[in-house]
C-alpha cells in the first residue's frame, strides 16, 4: 500500500548496553528469555504494520507490554534498535536532528498520560508554545491557540495555569497544544487514563467529535479494551513487545487469534461491537420476512426488531440492495452463544 | 538473647560506647599536654620534634601515638603555599603584549590569566559603580589617564539617589507590583538617609557583577553535569567540600591569586556561590518529569529550545532557591569579604564592630539586610512574571514604566541641579547624602547599649560566668579530654553501625586527615563549639517547629519568619550578640544558636507537614489523642527530614563559629583568620577550611546514610 502514513517493518526494541549486538546475532529471532539472561529487555519485538491515512489505530496491551515504547519509536523519541519506519514514505530512522526537528513542528502532535503541561506557562501559553517554537509570530500563534482553545471548550480559562485546572481540562490542553501546528499524524499515549470515569467517557466522546471533523491519522495507546474498540478502526494487541493481532474491532471479537486476545474479548458485549456485516450470512433464496435492516447497524440498536420476526431478515446495503441476510437465531446465538464457534 | 535479636542496633551502639570509655579511660593524659594557646607554635621550642617531609620541615609536639596522632601532614599547607608560589610565579612563562608599555613581557601564564581575571572583574566593578556614584575610570579603561585629564568633562556624572530611589521602585512595581515598589522605595531612601549611600552603592555594584555572573556559570555548569555524567562525577566532590566549607577559609588562596580589592571579592564569592547553584540546578533538572522533556522534544524544539524553553523553567522552582541562596551567600560575602580589603558595607560593617561602635554596626547591618531582601524578592517576582497577550494597551499603558523612569531621571537631575544652587555651601544632599552626614542613631543604640550594660551588667555577667564556668569549660575539657584514637574508633563505629564498611570508610578516612593535620586539638574545639550550638538549636527548632506546625497560620508564620532571617547575612547576627554579651565566647555561641535554629526550625515544620494527610485522618478515627498522634505517627514519619533538619543545622553552627573567630574564640576559624594576615597563609587557609569541611562532611555523611535507610524502611519515596 502506497498511502500508508506510517509504515513499521520488523521494528525492535531492545534495551541493554549490547542491544544491537545481540539484535545482529539473533538474526531476527528475538527471543525475550534469552535476551533478559544477558541483560538486555526486550521493548518491542518485531512489530510491521501501516497505518493509512485518516485511519485511527489503537494500540491496547497491559502496563508493559511494550506499546509506550513503539509508539517512542514511531516519534523517535526513542531510537528502535532494529527495523525500518516509514512516515509518509520518509525513513525516520535516517532522518538528521534538523529533519527531524522539522518533521515534529509540522506533521506530528502527541499526547501524553500525564498530560506533560509546562507548569510555568498558561494555558494559551502553553497551547501556542510549539507554534512559537516553529518561530511564529506572538501575536499569529496566540490568535491560533485561543483558535484551540475554543476548540476544546476551554474558553475563558485560557490565563488559567495547568496547576489550576482539573484533570479533563488539563488533558483539554495537553490536546488543544497537540493540534496546535494542525499535524497531520497524531500520536496519543494514553490519554485518558490518569482521568476518572465520568470524565473519561467524556473526553473519549470529545474525541471522537473533534476526529470525525479532523480525519487525522492516529496512533492511539490504551491499555482499556473497551476504550479501544470504542475508538478503534484497527486494533492492535501488544504482549510482551510483541503485536498479538492487529485487526478490526469486530474482527478481534469474533475471531481471536490467540488465547491471550480471547480472555479480553471474553467479556465484551457483543451486540455493541459487532454490526449487523459482521453476522450476516449470504443473500438466500428463502422467502424473507417484511423487515430490512442495514447492514452498518450495530446488532444492539436492532436485535429487538429482529427478534420479534420469525424468518430471515434481509439485509441491505447503502443502495438498499440486499446482500446477505440475518436468522433471528444468528443473533441470539452470537449474543449469548458459545464463544468458540465463529460466525 | 531475645532482646539481642530484637534490638541488634542498640546492643551494636552499646558495645562501641564501651568500647569507646574503655579507650578513654586507658589513655592517659600525658603529662606534657597541654592546650596550647595563640601563636605558640610558631615559637621555636626544644621540646618540639620535627621531621623532613618532601623537603619541608615540620614542628610539633610529640605524644604517645594513641593520645594525638602526629601531624604527619604537616607538610601539606606549605607544599600547597609552594605550588601556589610555583604557578604563580614561575609555571610556564610566556610571552604576553603589555599594552601599558607597549612591548612584549614574559609573565608566568597563571599570572597572566590572573591579571586578565582581575582587569575584567575590576572594569565591571568599576562601570557599575561609576554609573551609581560617578568617576573617571571606565572612561580611563577605554582612552587614557592623560586624556582624561586633558578633557575634565569626561568622567560619568554618576546618578543621583533620588533616582537610583526612583528606578528601584519603579523596576519593583514593573515586576511585581505596588507593595513591592513601596519596600524598594523606602529601602533606598533609608540608605540614603541615613548616610549609607556610597558604601551601599559600593557593595549593591559588587553584588550586581558577583550575582549574575555566579548565577550563569553555576546554571551553565550545573546543565553541563545534566547532560553529562563524566562532568557530574568530576564535579561531585568538589561541590560536596564546598558546601561545607566555611567562606572564610577560601579567601586565603583567593588572595594569593588575586591580590586584595574588590575583584578578589568577587572571584571568592563565586567561587563559594556557584556549588550550590550547581547542585540546585542539577537537582531541578533531574526532578523534570520526562513526559515534559517529551512533550518539549514532540512540539519540535530544538536541543537548546528544549533546554531553555522546557527545562529549565519547568525546574524553577529549585533554580530559584538557588538563585536565591546565591544572592545570600553575595551578601554574606560582602561582609567577609571587607577583610581583603572590599569597599562598601562590609567594611564599614567591619570597622564599627572593632570600634565596638554597635550603634553605627547595626546600621550598616540593616542595610545590608534590606537590600539583601529587597534583590531577592526581586529576582523571585522576576522569575514568576506573567505575561498578558490581550491587554489592548494604549501607548502610554504599554511604556508607563519607561516614561516614569525617564520623569524620574529629569526631575531627579533637575533636583540634583538645583540642589546645587541651593546647598552652595557644604554638601549638595540631593545628589548624594555624604557618609555620617545623614541621620544617624548610632549614638542612640550606642547608649542603649550602655544602659542595657549599666542596668543589666550584674545578671549578664552572672549569667555569662555560670555558663563558662559550668558549662562550656567542662564541655570542652570532656572533648579535649579524648584520645585520638578513641575518637577514630568512635566515629568509624558509628560509620559502620549506620551504613555498613563504606560509610565507615568514608568518615574514618575523613576523620584521619583531620587528626594527621596539625589542628587536631583545635577541630575539637570547634566542634565542641559546634556541638553545644547544635543541641539546643535543635532543641529550641524542634518545639518552636512542633508547636507552629499546629496551626496553619503560625506554620506560615514561622517559615516567613526563618525565609526573613535566612536573608541575614551570617555576619549581622554578630552585632546584636556582642550588644548584649560584649566580647566573650558566650557571644559567639549565642550568635551559633540563632543562626543554627533557622534550619532546625524549618525542617521541623517541614517535615511534620510533610505526613500524609491520608495517616492523619486514618488516625484519628483511630481514635488517638492529639499527643498520642504527634508521638506514634507525626514524630517517626516526619523524623528523616527532621535529621536533613539537623544536617543543615551542623553546617549553619560550623559556619558561624569559623565567623565567629572575629569574636575572639580559640578553634580553627582563628588559625583561618590568622592565616589571613600570613604571607604563606594560603596553603594554611585551605587545608583549615577542608579541615572544618571534612568534621561537616563526617557528620552529613553519617545522617544522610542514616535518613536514606530510614526513608527506606517506612517507605517514604
Amino acid at each position: 500500500m502506497t498511502d500508508a502514513v506510517i509504515k513499521c517493518e520488523s521494528v525492535y526494541k531492545i534495551f541493554g548496553v549490547n542491544a544491537k549486538k545481540m539484535l545482529e546475532e539473533a538474526n531476527g529471532n528475538v527471543d525475550a528469555k534469552t535476551f533478559q539472561e544477558n541483560g538486555c529487555i526486550v521493548g518491542v519485538n518485531n512489530a510491521s504494520f501501516e497505518v493509512s491515512k485518516g485511519e485511527m489505530l489503537v494500540v491496547m496491551g497491559l502496563s508493559g507490554s511494550g506499546k509506550s515504547t513503539l509508539l517512542r519509536c514511531i516519534s523517535r523519541l526513542t531510537d528502535a534498535t532494529g527495523g525500518k519506519i516509514y512516515i509518509e514514505g520518509q525513513d525516520l530512522l535516517s532522518l538528521k536532528d534538523k529533519e527531524l526537528i522539522e518533521l515534529r513542528r509540522n506533521k506530528m502532535g502527541m499526547v501524553f498520560q500525564s498530560f506533560a503541561l509546562l507548569p510555568h506557562k498558561t494555558v494559551l501559553e502553553n497551547i501556542a508554545f510549539p507554534l512559537q517554537i516553529k518561530g511564529i509570530e506572538t501575536e499569529k500563534s496566540i490568535n491560533k491557540a485561543m483558535d484551540m482553545v475554543k476548540l476544546v471548550g476551554l474558553d475563558g480559562r485560557e490565563n488559567y495555569f495547568p496547576r489550576e485546572l482539573s484533570g479533563g481540562q488539563q488533558q483539554r490542553v495537553g490536546i488543544a497544544r497537540s493540534l496546535a501546528v494542525e499535524p497531520d499524524i497524531w500520536f496519543l499515549d494514553e490519554p485518558f487514563s490518569a482521568l476518572d470515569p465520568l470524565i473519561r467517557k467524556e473526553m473519549q466522546d470529545e474525541f471522537l467529535r473533534l476526529q470525525e471533523k479532523l480525519k487525522k491519522t492516529i496512533m492511539f495507546i490504551t491499555h482499556d479494551f473497551d476504550e479501544a474498540l470504542k475508538l478503534a478502526d484497527r486494533i492492535a494487541i501488544m504482549k510482551d513487545g510483541i503485536i498479538e493481532q492487529l485487526d478490526t474491532p469486530a474482527k478481534i471479537v469474533l475471531n481471536p487469534a490467540t488465547e491471550y486476545v480471547k480472555k479480553f474479548t471474553e467479556e465484551v458485549p457483543r451486540e455493541k461491537v459487532l454490526i449487523i456485516e459482521d453476522v450476516m450470512d449470504a443473500p438466500t433464496s428463502d422467502n424473507l420476512s417484511d423487515l430490512k435492516v442495514s447492514k452498518d447497524e450495530i446488532i444492539e440498536n436492532v436485535a429487538e426488531k429482529i427478534l420479534s420476526q420469525e424468518k430471515s431478515v434481509g439485509v441491505i446495503d447503502s443502495n438498499n440492495k440486499i446482500v446477505g441476510t440475518v436468522h433471528p437465531s444468528k443473533i441470539i446465538h452470537t449474543v449469548f452463544g458459545g464463544r468458540k464457534e465463529n460466525s | 538473647m531475645e532482646l539481642l535479636k530484637k534490638y541488634p542496633k542498640l546492643f551494636q551502639w552499646l558495645f562501641l560506647l564501651i568500647v569507646f570509655f574503655g579507650l578513654c579511660f586507658a589513655i592517659d593524659v600525658p603529662e606534657t599536654y597541654k592546650f596550647i594557646r595563640g601563636q605558640a607554635e610558631f615559637i621555636k621550642d626544644p621540646n618540639q620534634s620535627t621531621y623532613i617531609l618532601f623537603g619541608k620541615e615540620v614542628r610539633y609536639y610529640a605524644f604517645d601515638n594513641f593520645w594525638r596522632l602526629p601531624p604527619l601532614l604537616g607538610w601539606l599547607p606549605i607544599w600547597i603555599n609552594d605550588g601556589l608560589f610555583f604557578l604563580l610565579n614561575e609555571w610556564m612563562p610566556m610571552e604576553f603584549w603589555d599594552s601599558a608599555t607597549q612591548e612584549y613581557k614574559t609573565r608566568p601564564l597563571v599570572l597572566q590569566i590572573s591579571r586578565n581575571v582581575t582587569a575584567f572583574m575590576t572594569f565591571l566593578i568599576e562601570l557599575i559603580r561609576e554609573i551609581l556614584l560617578g568617576g573617571v575610570e571606565t572612561i580611563v579603561a577605554f582612552t587614557s589617564w592623560n586624556f582624561v585629564s586633558a578633557y575634565p568633562w569626561a568622567k560619568l556624572p554618576g546618578l543621583p539617589w533620588t533616582i537610583v530611589a526612583a528606578g528601584a521602585a519603579i523596576l519593583a512595581y514593573k515586576l511585581s507590583g505596588k507593595g513591592l515598589a513601596i519596600f524598594a522605595g523606602l529601602v533606598m531612601i533609608y540608605i540614603s538617609v541615613f548616610g549609607q549611600w556610597k558604601p551601599s552603592m559600593q557593595t549593591l555594584s559588587f553584588i550586581l557583577v558577583a550575582a549574575p555572573l555566579s548565577f550563569i556559570f553555576g546554571l551553565s555548569l550545573g546543565v553541563m553535569a545534566y547532560k553529562s555524567k563524566r562532568v557530574e562525577k568530576a564535579l561531585y566532590p568538589i561541590l560536596l567540600v564546598m558546601q561545607t566549607m566555611p567562606q572564610y577559609a577560601v579567601l586565603v588562596p583567593a588572595m594569593v591569586l588575586f591580590g586584595i580589592g574588590d575583584h578578589a571579592a568577587v572571584i571568592i564569592t563565586m567561587v563559594v556561590a556557584i556549588p550550590p547553584m550547581i547542585l540546585l540546578t542539577l537537582l531541578g533538572l533531574r526532578g523534570v518529569s520526562p513526559e515534559v522533556i517529551e512533550a518539549g522534544k514532540m512540539s519540535g524544539c530544538s536541543n537548546w529550545q528544549l533546554l531553555t524553553e522546557v527545562l529549565i523553567p519547568t525546574a524553577r522552582r529549585d533554580i530559584l532557591i538557588g538563585v536565591n541562596q546565591v544572592i545570600m551567600v553575595c551578601f554574606s560575602m560582602a561582609v567577609i569579604s571587607a577583610f581583603i580589603g572590599a569597599k562598601g558595607l562590609g567594611w564599614n560593617l567591619l570597622l564599627a564592630l572593632n570600634q565596638l561602635n554597635i550603634g553605627l554596626a547595626l546600621e550598616a547591618g540593616l542595610c545590608i539586610s534590606l537590600i539583601a531582601i529587597l534583590l531577592d524578592k526581586m529576582s523571585l517576582a522576576w522569575a514568576n512574571k506573567q505575561t498578558d497577550y490581550f491587554g489592548n494597551l494604549t501607548f502610554f499603558q504599554r511604556y508607563k514604566n519607561t516614561i516614569f523612569f525617564g520623569g524620574a531621571v529629569l526631575i531627579g537631575a533637575i533636583l540634583a541641579l538645583a540642589g546645587s544652587f541651593f546647598f552652595k555651601e557644604g554638601f549638595n544632599y540631593l545628589y548624594e547624602v555624604p557618609h555620617n552626614k545623614g541621620i544617624s542613631t548610632a549614638d542612640f543604640w550606642n547608649k542603649g547599649v550602655d544602659w542595657i550594660f549599666d542596668t543589666f551588667f550584674v545578671y549578664i555577667k552572672a549569667f555569662n560566668t555560670w555558663l563558662i564556668t559550668e558549662v562550656l569549660q567542662p564541655m570542652r575539657a570532656l572533648y579535649l579530654r579524648m584520645p585520638a584514637v578513641a575518637t577514630l574508633v568512635l566515629v568509624v563505629g558509628a560509620g559502620y553501625i549506620i551504613g555498613g564498611i563504606r560509610s565507615a570508610f568514608t568518615v574514618g578516612g575523613l576523620t584521619l586527615f583531620i587528626a594527621l593535620s596539625p589542628w587536631w586539638d583545635r577541630a575539637l574545639v570547634t566542634t565542641y563549639m559546634a556541638t553545644f550550638g547544635v543541641i539546643i538549636s535543635c532543641t529550641i527548632g524542634f518545639i518552636v517547629g512542633t508547636l507552629c506546625q499546629q496551626n496553619k497560620y503560625t506554620t506560615n508564620f514561622m517559615l516567613g519568619v526563618c525565609d526573613i532571617f535566612q536573608t541575614f547575612p551570617s555576619f549581622v547576627y554578630l552585632i546584636p550578640v556582642m550588644m548584649l554579651f560584649g566580647v566573650t565566647d558566650t557571644s559567639v555561641l549565642i550568635a551559633v544558636i540563632v543562626y543554627a535554629t533557622i534550619p532546625a526550625t524549618r525542617y521541623t515544620i517541614e517535615g511534620l507537614k510533610s505526613v500524609p494527610a491520608a495517616l492523619h485522618d486514618a488516625a484519628t478515627m483511630s481514635g488517638v489523642t492529639k499527643l498520642q498522634r504527634l508521638f506514634k505517627i507525626e514524630f517517626p514519619l516526619a523524623f528523616p527530614h527532621m535529621m536533613l533538619g539537623l544536617n543543615q543545622t551542623i553546617v549553619f553552627a560550623l559556619f558561624m563559629v569559623i565567623i565567629g573567630a572575629f569574636i575572639g574564640t580559640e578553634d580553627l576559624g582563628q588559625y583561618i583568620l590568622k592565616a589571613l594576615s600570613d604571607k604563606a597563609g594560603g596553603g594554611k587557609g585551605l587545608v583549615l577550611g577542608i579541615c572544618v569541611a571534612f568534621i561537616g562532611l563526617i557528620f552529613d555523611n553519617l545522617i544522610r546514610t542514616w535518613v536514606e535507610k530510614r526513608k527506606k524502611h517506612l517507605g517514604i519515596d
